[in-house]
């Protein structure tokens, strides 16, 4: 292009002229970085993404590995008890069952027991919303106007505490561990609090404020399935009771997927089991009251122990190893494409 | 769903209120009369009476801003509620309140859309406050309106006058409302005006006070006014007003638009007028004619609706498909055994599962509501505002000398710049200067060469910008800086908001008030001072003289000689058969003279026979032209006895001293010089202006000018014309008949002052003047003679088209008294019949121009433009095809068309002319036929060329060499061509020129062609014009630009772009184009793609929660995800990314042709973006899905890693997407980014109980401190982006486009990057370039076979003769004869899937008469590696130090590889050139050669004759 038009400089005290101003910026010149595709670049993002991803990976799948789990599917073993919640009007009938198991290794370090529940689908829209954050801080809200409809008051209104379709639908199984150990039975000291988030347990749930927690409940109803009020959840341990139950909390902290698993409790390490779970065998007693077989669900009970990259899931460090072996071999079929098509030094041209 | 009209109407209505307003008066005041009445303000108040009534008229306020504080919100929602999409969004936003089907937090779900709606309010607030601020500015301009209380005229506010108000107007002021002139301070009550903020004509027009107060004898007194003016209702139609006066006792005058000023205009050279005002604020002309700017829907606009409604469609299927498997979800549970999780609707009762799924599919569109972008238009609509604002601030579209820079008055249609592939161009003024210069005439078939006067206009040439530049820098220039500066602002500034363009002539005149203007459109010395033919120049002086003895002994005007006679009256006409207005710009004329007792145009028949009857015939000379020759007489005598006195030979030899003096004194005014300096005359004549209508006329007149007849004086009646010897001439104008495009002539019937003889002068086109000539019978000698001269003439006409000159021919008739009565009879008629006024008046002009005398004819030069030729070339590279359709006559048209080098010389041209419909048929199936054959038969046949049909013999076609096609189509044959039934054939011959020209077409048929080829072959049309002729060729065409040069500012007001010359077409189209197109599609496409890849997650996450509609992402993310997180990148990206430097652009035209061939946007990469984006959302989903499997994470715990590598995988898919890095896409990237963690961090840390129903607390703060989050997050944008960005890798290296090696080459080292470059240029210039925008045949699905027939012509033509020879003496070389068409065919480039290439090679193959192996080779050639090299067609494999070049390149390594096929010692060469040039590009070129050789290979190995040459292949590839 002709640089013809260059323009003049102003002379002083002449009026503007209308040509634009020669900045960078509105020539449309800044300076910029042009990404060029060398195969120095390529080539090195390829095998650097190859890398990285293989040496995580590896280390991911280490990890894993070195986690030990235990699961067993409680609502086959007990199956009469499954039968007997199939009917709701049985409600009110208590069921036990017994689950033998034996831990061929020692679970070492921190374990967790976790309850698993299979078919539940907690991320149903409607499941999801229907509770009451307000409520649960605490506050006295009228929760006729929150998400919690139809699990709000019953006819006579009297308001639901907690209201909504999850507390409503809380599990209440409960488990016991005991180890067999030389036929005598010990049972596994378990804690049940300090196994939900801190925020949660200390900001976002809370008692109404009241002498004691049977009156800060007053007025209000348990939910249609529980067995018992709210402020009964734990009656050992007052800071473990009402809203801010630790089980109440966890399940309150709805699953991402129909197949899940909430930490119901963890061993406490005293005695001998200072060092996690001995091999041995143990017992599970378990107080069967959560129906599943309606929604053909199944329920787990699941000993795991924890490493610092999280739980026993492999696939991550899967997902990067596979990751790093495709990245690399581009890399390789790059640099042969590079080759084939000269030899001479050159860039890899975009 | 039209989400299409959507976004045309999104843009604000710029229609003013204040027009609505008065619309709805005018249909109110419709039902109470036709006309408006109006009485002068100051009678008295009784007029009180007829207050109400009075309030109905406009005030001069003005008031163009469309809300007030109180309608603002209301009206401003109501006019963004005409856009769909907004409709569609509210109605989403709505449904949430409904708790059956509810997805988010209703309110929570209306922010977006209110936000959306916010950012165009206060766009328009702000467009509005701009609107009202300049309102009050002009309404507080101030002027003089008579006040009945001070009996004078005191100064008011402009907004305060009123209709029937007196206004005084002072010279160079502008007028304030639409006034009727009632008194002037000009002797014979005339105004002149400029109109230049109307129209933008910067001549002067005359206007008249009124005909009954002209002939007051005191002042005019407005108190003494109690006349009562009826008048039309207001309306928009400049050039006519209708009215009449009554006056007090009953008396009637007509009106005209003679009597009206019109607001906007400016007051010049009358000292002071006054009128009363009659139009006020928005009922005046130039505001009903404003319209606002003009919306159109681009191209790729409507290319991304239809992907919209696709868009729309998927969102349909996906909803759906969620309600289906919803309700199969409820339904295996059964009626008695729900679900615990399954929660009841708020009466405790389940849904029934069709129900349920009916309230999914409402509640799915909610949640999947993103997968239909709400920002796209707004962002679209925010994207081209910058972009417009860029193209307006590249300084290489200002023009320094008019100070004027590209004005974009079509906000939306940027990115068409990019895609035009037919350029439609009007020729004078647009590819030509429009400065016209006289060149040389013939006068009674003697031709005058003027070789002087070329010799001068030879020296303007070079000096030429600095001459002009410094010339008029005084006055002119600075002036117009002041006008215009003002003007750019705002016009930027309006076109940047789109804001309404209604008063830009308002605007500017308010500045323009204190300015004293010398402005004058004809002002370059180039075109005033024209050098006379000393020959014609002596004849002059010769024949004067004579008149002048002959006056003095009273003898009759009849001895004179013929010819001698012809030069006069042909000077004569040329003085004042014009409209040119003689101006003494400095200060306001003051005419002294005694007033012409007789009013001209004669009015009545009474009239007539009072001033013509033979009593004042036989009286002599008439009083006031010989009062006004014996004044003029004695003038004489002093200055001109120095030539009149002496001899003719020492007057000869004075005259050649005078000659060699002018020519030395050419640029200081040689007509001034000219005698008049020796008389001293009055101080005003040396600085006399013409201001003409057309430049061509002014142009004639400086021409008469220097041969001493100059024009000096022109009233409405009479004209003052200046002669040597003789003095001042006044004749009496009886009628002007103005120029009209289908007369193509004026005329004016004038009174001769010497013979009293009624003349009627002719000045128009040969075409039509030729035929009106008086028939000459060759009996009598004098007829003979007439006759020689006349074909004379007719031979230097054709000389002077061949020349590239404009030609006027000349003639004149002698009336006798009664013809003129029995004329002037029935052109009063005319005049005075009130229906169809304009048909009489034409049918009248008819009568009297007839059997004219010829008396000469001018060739008046119009030059090119600077850079016209570089520029055609480029954007002919650059693929787009360039008719141009002109008015002139065939020959100039075709000379200019060389001139700029549309037409080649050894380019065939096929003329069309035809006299009727029925041999146009014939000629055009002729054409078609010859066409066809020729390019089949690769032979020239001559028999088909006729009489009319035929190849121009000038450039006689050689008969090796197969050159292409220009086709030349005169008016009339376009007429009959552009019939419906030859209209395809028509165009199937046009498509196959290289280049079309139509002459003499009317304005008319310039857009019916554009048209035409618009609507037949679906083509981006742009058409470029300068004037009003061309106006309706720019609003058909899909672009409309128009060149803001000196013929007014029709064709701008009508265009989208305004620039202000043609060369400036070039970077418009090939750098903002392309760019604009590039970034455009760009953004749509990941506009489309990051929708959907975030919708897809969603729809993943249905089938694990039971379909039941509900989203892992937090309902803040997901409304806000495309608002706040991910729209800042994209817009950066959308506004200033460049995939190709500017500069490569321009050197590289061909690069454009990505835009024509919609390369950045084909319908399959919406599909392309699609799957991708399903992939990407497919592992953005999966990858933490899997992570995160039966664990204990909840649903936000879950959903925010997802929302965030979501995030990171859109942003980074922008980044490989984006070519050019500058610190705002940095930023930008870096910003949203940070911005999505902030905003993360502080709502999951707000509070716990606020968010109903999400509660998402301490979740980010939450997962921060997890390693799995971070692990998540890095992987999975890897996984997803790793596809694509294999892909750019090896398609980059692989089969580059066209653009990606066009940013290769701007890699490059300067050196060898120029170096490239001008080999490619002078391969291109060799092969003059493709013949035709192939890239339209597709889309022509008529008929299939043309286009196969078109491809079948296109491909010989990259052929060289060498090439042709050296074909059949070497037979290896055939080798890379067929690979050539393969690689050269644009068509291969364009359309990759198609199976055009195959077809293209065979049919080549077939008509060079190919062996069939060779036909199968490059049938099997991969097509990308074919459609990746169109350049290389224009490869010349002759010349090897090129082939170094070529085969070094990957641009031509295809061709390389070929050529290495051919011989080994070129191979050896290309070594060479290997190791010479050691370029990095080898690269591609090996694995290209690879590629296609191995096609080759297996290919050849069939023939024996190829044996030898396999061999050369292994070796080469190693």
């Amino acid at each position: 292009m002709k640089n013809k038009t260059s323009c003049l400089p102003q002379e002083a005290g002449a009026r503007p002229s209308r040509c634009p101003d020669n900045s960078a910026f509105k020539q449309q010149r800044l300076p910029a970085w042009k990404p060029q595709l060398t195969i120095a670049t390529v080539l090195s993002s390829f095998f650097l993404t190859g890398a990285f991803c293989l040496s995580v990976g590896i280390c991911l799948i280490l990890s894993a590995n070195s986690i030990r789990e235990f699961q067993i599917n409680y609502s086959d073993k007990c199956s009469e008890c499954s039968k007997l919640r199939e009917n709701t009007s049985n409600w009110n009938k208590e069921c036990h069952c017994s689950v033998n198991f034996t831990l061929k290794e020692d679970m070492l370090g921190d374990v967790f027991m976790y309850y698993g529940l299979q078919n539940f689908y907690q991320n149903h829209r409607r499941y999801v919303i229907s509770r009451s954050d307000a409520q649960l801080l605490g506050q006295n809200v009228n929760i006729e106007k929150s998400y919690c409809a139809p699990f709000t008051t019953y006819q006579n209104g009297t308001p639901m505490a907690p209201c909504g379709a999850i507390a409503n639908s809380m599990f209440n199984d409960t488990i016991d561990l005991f180890y067999n150990l030389n036929s005598s039975v010990v049972q596994v000291p378990l804690l049940k609090t300090g196994n939900s988030w801190w925020t949660d347990k200390n900001v976002k749930f809370r008692n109404p404020k009241s002498d004691n927690l049977s009156s800060a409940f007053a007025g209000t109803a348990r939910p249609p399935y529980w067995q018992k009020p709210v402020y009964l959840l734990d009656e050992e341990d007052e800071r473990n009771n009402g809203y801010v139950n630790d089980d109440f909390i966890i399940w309150m902290r709805v699953s991402a997927f129909a197949t899940f698993r909430n930490l119901y409790r963890r061993v406490e390490r005293v005695k001998q089991f200072v060092n996690g779970l001995p091999a041995g065998n143990y017992t599970f007693h378990i107080s069967y009251n959560f129906p599943v077989t309606k929604f053909k669900g199944r329920k787990h009970v699941i000993l795991s122990t924890v490493v610092w990259s999280g739980g026993s899931n492999p696939f991550l460090g899967i997902a990067y190893v596979v990751t790093g072996t495709a990245a690399t071999l581009m890399g390789f079929v790059i640099t042969a494409i590079h080759l084939k098509l000269r030899k001479k030094k050159t860039y890899f041209q975009k | 769903m039209s989400q299409g009209t959507a976004g045309g109407e999104g843009a604000p209505q710029v229609l003013p209120e204040g027009k609505e307003r008065q619309r709805k008066r005018r249909r109110r005041k419709k039902k109470e009369s036709k006309t408006r009445l109006v009485h002068s303000n100051l009678l008295l108040p009784e007029a009180e009476a007829d207050k109400s009534k009075r309030t109905v008229l406009a005030s001069n306020r003005l008031k163009t801003t469309k809300y007030t504080a109180l309608s603002f919100l209301p009206k401003n929602l109501f006019e963004q509620f005409h856009r769909l999409a907004n409709v569609y969004f509210v109605f989403i936003a709505l449904l949430n309140f409904v708790p059956a089907v509810n997805a988010f937090q209703p309110e929570l779900a209306l922010a977006p859309v209110l936000f959306i709606l916010a950012v165009t309010a206060i766009k328009d607030l702000w467009e509005d406050y701009s609107r009202y601020r300049s309102d009050k500015e002009i309404n507080h301009m101030e002027c003089l309106v008579y006040s009945r209380n001070e009996k004078k005229y005191i100064s008011r506010y402009w907004k305060e006058v009123e209709v029937g108000d007196f206004v005084q107007l002072r010279c160079n002021e502008i007028i304030p409302a639409d006034i009727l002139l009632l008194s002037s301070s000009d002797p014979d009550g005339l105004c002149h005006i400029e109109t230049a903020n109307l129209d933008g004509e910067t001549n002067l027009k005359q206007r008249q006070v009124v005909r009954r107060f002209l002939e007051l004898d005191s002042e005019f007194d407005p108190l003494k006014f109690t006349s009562v003016i009826e008048c039309e209702k207001p309306n928009n139609d400049l050039s006519r007003f209708r009215g009449h006066i009554v006056h007090g006792r009953g008396k009637k005058d007509v009106l005209f638009k003679e009597n009206l000023l019109l607001r906007g205009c400016t007051i010049r050279n009358t000292e002071e007028v006054a009128g009363i005002v009659i139009y006020a604020g928005h009922e005046t002309k130039a505001f009903l004619n404003n319209n606002g700017p003009r919306y159109k829907r681009s191209k790729l606009e409507r290319q991304m609706n239809a992907d919209v409604l696709w868009c729309v469609l998927i969102l349909l299927i996906m909803c759906l498909f969620s309600a289906i498997g919803h309700g199969l979800w409820v339904w295996q549970y059964g009626e008695k055994k729900k679900p615990i999780f399954d929660v009841p609707g708020p009466d405790g009762k389940y849904l029934s599962p069709v129900l349920a799924s009916v309230y999914l599919f409402l509640t799915a569109i909610i949640v999947f509501q993103v997968l239909i972008p709400i920002s796209l238009y707004v962002s679209i609509e925010i994207v081209k505002i910058c972009q417009v604002y860029f193209i307006h601030q590249d300084k290489d579209l200002y023009d320094e000398e008019t100070d004027s820079q590209l004005q974009c008055r079509a906000l939306n249609i940027t990115e068409d710049l990019g895609q035009v592939q037919f350029i439609f161009s009007d020729k004078t003024g647009t590819l030509t200067e429009n400065k016209m210069v006289f060149r040389r005439c013939t006068v009674s078939g003697i031709e005058y060469s003027h070789d002087d006067n070329a010799k001068r206009l030879a020296m303007y040439q070079e000096p030429d910008s600095e001459e002009e530049e410094a010339a008029p820098k005084g006055g002119t220039l600075s002036h117009r800086d002041s006008i215009c500066s003002h003007q750019s602002i705002k016009v930027i500034h309006r076109s940047q908001s789109t804001k309404t363009h209604r008063r830009t002539g308002s605007r500017a005149e308010a500045k323009r008030a204190s300015i004293l203007s010398k402005h004058t459109a004809f002002s370059s010395p180039m075109e005033k001072d024209i050098t006379p033919d000393p020959r014609l120049l002596e004849k002059v002086n010769e024949c004067a003289k004579h008149l002048e003895v002959m006056r003095s002994h009273e003898q009759p005007l009849s001895h004179l000689s013929p010819e001698l006679c012809d030069i006069f009256d042909f000077f004569i006409a040329l003085t004042i058969c014009n409209t040119v207005v003689v101006t003494a710009p400095n200060q306001p004329r003051q005419k002294v003279r005694d007033r012409f007792e007789l009013k001209s145009p004669v009015k009545t028949i009474e009239d007539f026979i009072r001033r013509f009857t033979p009593s004042r015939l036989t009286s002599g000379s008439n009083s006031s032209s010989s009062s006004s020759l014996a004044t003029s007489k004695s003038m004489h005598r002093f200055g001109l006895s120095l030539l009149s006195s002496t001899s003719t030979d020492s007057t000869l030899l004075k005259l050649e001293e005078k000659l060699a003096y002018s020519a030395q004194m050419n640029n200081n005014g040689y007509s001034s010089q000219q005698g008049r300096a020796a008389v001293g005359s009055g101080p005003e004549e040396g600085e006399l202006r013409y201001e003409a209508e057309s430049p061509d006329e002014a142009a004639l007149v400086y021409a008469a000018r220097a041969y001493n007849c100059s024009l000096v004086g022109r009233l409405s009646d009479q004209v003052s014309v200046e002669l040597p010897h003789l003095g001042t001439l006044s004749f009496e104008v009886l009628h002007t008949l103005g120029f009209d495009s289908v007369r193509k002539r004026m005329s004016v019937v004038v009174r001769h002052p010497l013979t009293d003889e009624i003349n009627v002068y002719t000045k128009g086109a040969d075409s039509v003047v030729m035929d009106l000539l008086l028939p000459c019978s060759s009996d009598d000698p004098r007829g003979k003679h007439q006759k020689k001269i006349q074909s004379k003439t007719q031979n230097y006409l054709n000389l002077y088209a061949v020349d590239g000159l404009r030609t006027l021919c000349i003639a004149k008739r002698v009336l006798s008294k009664d013809e003129y009565a029995c004329w002037l009879k029935s052109h009063l008629e005319a005049e005075s019949s009130i229906e169809n006024r304009e048909e009489l008046l034409f049918q009248s002009a008819l009568r009297i121009e007839k059997n004219l005398h010829l008396l000469g004819a001018t060739g008046i030069e119009d030059r090119l433009q600077d850079g016209v030729p570089e520029t055609i070339a480029n954007l002919r590279k650059a693929g787009l095809q360039i008719w141009v359709l002109t008015g002139d006559k065939q020959e100039t048209a075709v000379n200019i068309a060389y001139a700029c080098k549309l037409l080649d010389h050894d380019e065939e041209i096929i003329t069309l002319n035809a006299e009727s419909p029925e041999t146009c048929a014939v000629l055009l199936e002729q054409c078609l036929q010859c066409v066809e054959s020729k390019f089949s038969n690769n032979t020239i046949d001559e028999a088909t060329g006729n009489m009319t049909v035929g190849f121009t013999p000038l450039y006689p076609p050689s008969s090796s060499v197969l050159s292409s096609l220009g086709l030349v189509i005169d008016g009339r044959t376009l007429a009959y061509a552009l019939e419906p039934t030859l209209e395809d054939k028509f165009l199937a011959l046009a498509k196959r020129c290289r280049s079309v020209l139509c002459c003499r077409s009317t304005p008319l048929q310039k857009s019916m062609v554009v048209k035409l080829v618009r609507d037949k072959l679906k083509a981006m049309t742009l058409a470029i014009g300068d004037g009003a002729n061309d106006v309706s060729m720019i609003q058909v065409a899909d672009v409309g630009v128009g060149i803001s040069g000196q013929e007014g500012m029709q064709a701008v007001m009508a265009s989208d772009f305004a620039i202000p010359r043609f060369r400036h077409l070039e970077k418009l189209l090939l750098v903002h184009g392309h760019w604009c197109y590039s970034r455009l599609a760009n953004m749509v496409l990941y506009f489309f793609y990051k929708n959907a890849m975030f919708m897809a997650l969603l729809f993943w996450y249905q089938f694990y929660c039971g379909f039941s509609g509900s989203s892992m992402i937090d309902q803040w993310y997901l409304i806000f995800f495309n608002l706040l997180f991910s729209s800042l990148p994209q817009l950066i990206t959308g506004v200033l990314d460049k995939d190709v430097p500017a500069e490569m652009l321009i050197a590289v035209p061909q690069l454009y042709r990505s835009g024509q061939n919609m390369e950045e946007y084909q319908p399959h990469m919406f599909w392309m973006n699609m799957i991708d984006a399903m992939y990407q959302s497919l592992v953005c989903f999966f990858i933490p899905y899997f992570t995160y499997y039966d664990s204990e994470v909840d649903v936000f715990s879950w959903g925010t890693p997802i929302t965030t590598i979501a995030l990171f995988t859109i942003i980074l898919h922008l980044a490989i997407e984006t070519k050019t890095w500058t610190f705002l896409h940095w930023s930008s990237c870096i910003f949203s980014i940070i911005l999505f963690f902030f905003v993360a961090l502080v709502y999951n840390a707000s509070c716990p109980a606020c968010h109903p129903p999400s509660n998402p607390y301490w979740t980010m703060e939450r997962l921060m401190g997890d390693p799995m989050f971070y692990f998540t997050c890095i992987i999975s944008p890897v996984v997803a982006l790793l596809p694509r960005f294999l892909y750019r890798t090896l398609q980059g290296t692989l089969f580059p486009t066209q653009l990606q090696l066009g940013r290769q080459l701007s890699k490059l080292p300067p050196e060898i990057r120029s170096n490239l470059l001008t080999k490619l240029n002078v391969k291109e210039t060799a092969r003059q370039a493709q013949p035709f925008a192939d890239s339209f045949s597709p889309s022509l699905s008529s008929n299939a076979s043309d286009c196969c027939k078109a491809s079948n012509q296109s491909t010989p033509l990259p052929t060289s003769p060498q090439i042709r020879e050296s074909l059949f003496q070497e037979h290896t070389k055939a080798e890379h004869r067929t690979d050539q068409p393969v690689a050269a065919s644009p068509q291969g480039a364009v359309l990759p899937g198609e199976s055009k290439l195959p077809s293209s090679a065979r049919s080549l193959e077939r008509s060079l008469g190919f062996h069939d192996v060779r036909h199968g080779t490059s049938e099997t050639e991969p097509l990308p590696v074919g459609a990746t090299f169109p350049w290389s067609s224009a490869v010349d494999q002759v010349d090897f130090s090129l082939l170094k070049w070529i085969t070094s390149t990957p641009l031509f390594s295809r061709l390389g590889t070929a050529l290495q096929v051919s011989s080994s010692s070129l191979q050896n060469e290309t070594q060479d050139s290997m190791c010479v040039l050691g370029s990095s590009l080898q690269v591609d070129f090996k694995g290209l050669k690879e590629q296609s050789s191995n096609n080759l290979q297996d290919k050849m190995k069939g023939t024996q004759a190829d044996h030898c040459k396999s061999d050369n292949f292994e070796t080469t590839f190693l």
